[in-house]
């Protein structure tokens, strides 16, 4: 089969070669076809291509949007939890610049989880009308907001510099953190998604959600508030361990919480799974009823 | 030669209660409260026949490559239902149909098009959708902008476009797609003449190429002239599959409730209470000849047998429907404050004069009897009777040139001589 590698052969050319049959689908418990999201791995590219052109072609400020958000988040965090409550800052940093490196992984997480929350239904004309896998959709607005993270960095970068400060060279994992956030976001908001074609009103219930799940999580406080014997229950919260994790990345002089992120990445493949069998569970019906 | 597209006993069954789930998250968790064992038990039962429609039953037709198949039917048929189970947006709940080749379908035309980009952008992320890679968009590319007449706005957004070619556009990109089968709903009804006109062009050149097509249309014209055989859709299941010529004759006649004489069976569907009973419709031109395809132009006249069990204060409507089942225009006995017919026991003969103010077109008559006063149903019988217009004026030429002419019902207007006039005035000036 090495005809299926070259990359000019397009979905339609494969279907053409092979046919295909159309049937009532039934069966299998949980069937993720990765091949046809692989044939159709462009229109992926051009999903995401679109969002990110439309975005920043309406939007007055484009990407400075993202170092605008977290830097005013950051200077009301600071009045509030820092001068007022009297929260302290781990790892020897001004709290500024610890709570600066907690909320961009969260800001990238609820911009990502309301996009692919309301992604099937914004796009109820394409779903309607035609046919690809549907996955891509979620999954391209999962990826979407990776730019505005990547142009937040902006602003650590600046702090760095206001601070006089250099991030620890094991920044360079920061990855490892990205991705679970982007699972969770995944994971949950393929629930949601699905969710949203039957109810609508799933969208305040993300809006209102993120509001409580931002102080569950340690962004505004360091982790090392909480007592040991209730890790492993924050740790559940996979925004502790992106967060935690993310901040330990950047900031971090010590060791690494290891069965914090275990315990997080853990839930977040776990919801990213489950989110994956519900969603193609209901797929099949969303032209009918969205 | 091999069937291209081969559909067995397909059908599409949607469960009613669907429809009339609780949209809110709200109102399913408070239905779910009050009633906890009741919900789950009703949301894993085996629904109730009474709750299942069947939108598709039991379909089955094969496409060799290279025919051109019309589908014909009312709305509700089934028609874009068997469209968009083979395009694959939804799924069957029986039978099967196996697609030899790609397939496409201008059901699509426009999707995923987005406002603020360019029409280049547009083009590319359109061509995406529909399954095309970006080298074979780019190859394309200039074909598709020339075909639509937009090359002088390639980096224009398209929300700046008009109507006409934004959808030009859309339907270029989904035209040089080439699938083996092509599936074509009503495209035709939208867009100017000219578009309409190289549409059809387009799709000649596409069959001509041994492509194979599926055309859905309420324009018997178009269908005529582009499918040499069609199938007949009538409440979810296949009436008629063969010549386009017969197919077309039993679509019109379907369900038209008068015999040849005129005379309306008593167990026809019919609404209404049953006071007063439609027994007999004739449609006569101005010679008082029966007619069955009027001209353009000619008065009509429909006399109405009526029998009434009771003396009753009537409402008589008259309805013209076209094929589709839209009501075109209806006219009252009462329309110009002439008052009800009072209607006696036993047999009453009621006759209509039409004005000559019908389109070119297959059209049909629903008749109703309600009362006057109530303003209940006494009798009400859809498509008793179907006529034609035809296109042709006191010669015997075709009144309008293009074999068809949108729109139903001819509109009385006076136009005014041309007169020179001057560009930088505003109308009204001018004229005052």
């Amino acid at each position: 089969m090495s005809t299926t590698l070259d990359t000019q052969v397009s979905p339609a050319e494969e279907s053409r070669r092979l046919g295909y049959r159309i049937e009532p689908r039934r069966g299998r418990f949980f069937d993720l076809d990765l091949r046809e999201l692989w044939d159709y791995r462009e229109l992926l590219y051009f999903l995401t291509w679109r969002d990110l052109k439309v975005r920043y072609q309406q939007t007055l400020l484009g990407l400075s949007w993202a170092v605008i958000q977290p830097l005013v988040t950051m200077f009301v965090f600071t009045i509030i939890f820092n001068r007022v409550g009297n929260i302290q800052p781990e790892y020897h940093v001004p709290y500024p610049l610890f709570v600066t490196a907690g909320l961009l992984p969260w800001f990238y997480f609820t911009g990502a989880l309301s996009k692919v929350a309301g992604s099937i239904v914004s796009n109820s004309g394409l779903v309607s009308k035609i046919y690809f896998p549907r996955l891509l959709i979620p999954i391209a607005n999962a990826v979407v907001p990776v730019v505005d993270f990547l142009a937040s960095f902006l602003l650590l970068v600046g702090m760095f510099l206001w601070y006089g400060r250099t991030p620890h060279w094991h920044a360079v994992v920061f990855p490892f953190f990205l991705g679970m956030a982007l699972f969770t976001a995944l994971g949950v908001g393929l629930w949601l998604a699905a969710l949203n074609v039957r109810y609508r009103d799933v969208g305040y219930l993300v809006t209102f959600a993120t509001q409580i799940w931002l102080f569950l999580t340690p962004i505004a406080y360091g982790s090392s508030i909480v007592p040991q014997r209730f890790k492993w229950l924050v740790s559940i919260n996979p925004l502790t361990g992106v967060c935690d994790g993310f901040r330990w990345s950047v900031l971090g002089r010590g060791e690494p919480h290891y069965s914090v992120y275990g315990i997080s990445w853990g839930v977040a493949i776990l919801l990213t799974l489950t989110g994956l069998w519900y969603f193609r569970r209901t797929e099949r019906e969303f032209a009918d009823i969205i | 030669m091999a069937a291209v597209l081969q559909v067995e006993g397909l059908g599409k069954q949607y469960r009613i209660h669907h429809l009339e789930r609780p949209q809110t998250l709200r109102a399913s968790l408070q239905r779910f409260l009050r009633t906890p064992v009741a919900r789950i038990h009703d949301a894993f039962r085996a629904p109730r026949e009474d709750e299942l429609i069947w939108a598709l039953r039991d379909v089955s037709f094969e496409l060799e490559r290279g025919q051109v198949l019309g589908i014909v039917g009312r709305n509700g048929a089934g028609k874009s239902t068997l469209l968009k189970i083979l395009s694959r947006i939804t799924d069957p709940t029986e039978g099967y149909a196996e697609v030899r080749g790609t397939l496409s379908s201008l059901l699509e035309v426009g999707t995923g098009f987005h406002p603020e980009l360019t029409g280049r952008d547009n083009v590319y992320l359109n061509g995406a959708i529909l399954g095309m890679r970006r080298a074979e968009v780019t190859k394309k590319f200039a074909s598709i902008v020339e075909f639509a007449g937009v090359e002088a706005f390639v980096d224009t957004p398209v929300k700046r476009y008009s109507s006409g070619m934004y959808m030009r556009l859309a339907f270029a990109v989904a035209a040089h797609l080439e699938p083996d089968i092509l599936l074509v709903d009503e495209v035709l009804a939208v867009g100017d003449l000219e578009f309409q006109r190289r549409c059809l062009g387009k799709m000649r050149e596409v069959t001509g190429e041994g492509r194979t097509v599926v055309f859905v249309s309420h324009n018997m014209a178009a269908i005529r002239s582009l499918c040499p055989r069609a199938i007949l859709l009538d409440r979810g299941r296949l009436r008629a599959d063969g010549p386009v010529e017969d197919v077309i004759s039993a679509y019109l006649t379907t369900d038209v409730k008068a015999d040849r004489s005129g005379a309306v069976p008593a167990d026809v569907p019919r609404l209404g209470v049953g006071d007063v009973r439609v027994r007999h419709v004739e449609l006569y031109g101005p010679d008082e000849e029966p007619l069955a395809h009027a001209r353009l132009g000619q008065p009509l006249t429909v006399v109405i047998g009526l029998e009434s069990k009771r003396r009753v204060l009537a409402l008589l409507e008259v309805g013209i429907s076209s094929l589709d089942g839209t009501r075109a225009t209806t006219a009252f006995n009462t329309d110009d404050g002439q008052p009800a017919h009072m209607l006696e026991p036993g047999y009453t003969r009621v006759t209509v004069q039409l004005e000559p103010f019908l389109l070119p077109g297959h059209y049909a008559l629903d008749l109703g009897v309600h009362h006057a006063g109530i303003g209940g149903v006494l009798d009400f019988v859809e498509r008793i009777r179907d006529f034609e217009v035809l296109n042709l004026d006191d010669e015997g030429r075709d009144k309008y040139p293009l074999g068809r002419v949108r729109g139903y019902v001819r509109s009385p207007a006076r136009w005014s001589e041309p007169e020179p006039a001057d560009w930088d005035r505003p109308a009204v000036e001018a004229r005052g």
